[in-house]
């Protein structure tokens, strides 16, 4: 398209589709790799992809142009996945057979990662959300609160609460962390 | 909660729930779904438009009367 990103903007704005598919094109990537980090399932975060950018094209006139797509995009995307966190069953979600991670710690056992899995899935959406950004993807505490439209202490607390909820359920299951 | 059991847990975690890499994309070309949806979407009247109107055909079936004072607010 050779223009630059604020006229991009301006233009989607006013609802040019265009624009729209060029907005698609430079930023689908990012949004998926998003999306997947929170619902970890290829095939829901295609699903996500596809209806953040349905949202995305609905609030069209609702975009400031002068604060840039990809934190706009972002927040649009962590609602519709945690919209669909609510929607999912724990045990349909968080696959069993995710890969283990490179050098990982012998110690832990496959039966310990089995029950972290579960009791993580156990959580509510909302701390789980929070936790997968900041624990795990160790992402800026300032970029999920922004993300999720709440402030960075509020993203702290729902992080304590997590770990609080995670470490109570361990001990039950016969875990001392 | 001490900080060494947050370490621990955070550590636990991932290794539970590895990170997922930088580069990920999706496995096809998803435009045309967007597309799709688009075309949908917006063919389809929302939901608390049918209500709106079903309730209206309720009232007026249910109370004759009060189709005089709907036609005069239209």
């Amino acid at each position: 398209m050779g223009s630059s990103p604020n006229s991009v903007l301006d233009e989607f704005r006013q609802g040019n589709p265009a624009a729209f598919e060029t907005l698609f094109r430079d930023h689908q990537r990012t949004v998926y790799g998003w999306i997947l980090r929170i619902v970890r399932n290829p095939a829901a975060a295609e699903d996500l992809t596809v209806e953040t950018f349905w949202r995305i094209y609905r609030a069209h006139a609702r975009i400031e142009p002068s604060r840039g797509f990809e934190g706009w995009a972002r927040r649009i995307a962590t609602h519709a996945a945690l919209d669909w966190l609510r929607t999912v069953r724990p045990e349909d979600e968080l696959p069993a057979d995710l890969p283990s991670p490179i050098g990982a710690d012998a110690a832990v056992s496959a039966e310990i990662r089995w029950k972290t899995t579960k009791a993580f899935g156990r959580l509510p959406p909302s701390l789980r959300i929070a936790a997968l950004l900041t624990l795990i993807e160790e992402q800026p505490h300032k970029e999920v609160a922004a993300a999720l439209g709440i402030s960075v202490a509020a993203v702290k607390l729902r992080v304590y609460r997590a770990l609080r909820l995670l470490r109570k359920d361990l001990v039950r299951q016969g875990i001392t962390p | 909660m001490k900080p060494h059991d947050e370490d621990r847990i955070k550590r636990m975690l991932q290794e539970a729930l590895p990170p997922i890499e930088d580069q990920v994309e999706p496995t096809r070309d998803l435009w045309p779904a967007v597309l799709r949806k688009l075309d949908q979407k917006s063919g389809a009247p929302p939901w608390f438009d049918l209500a709106l109107a079903a309730g209206l055909l309720g009232l007026t079936a249910f109370f004759p009367a009060s189709i005089p004072v709907l036609l005069y607010y239209l």
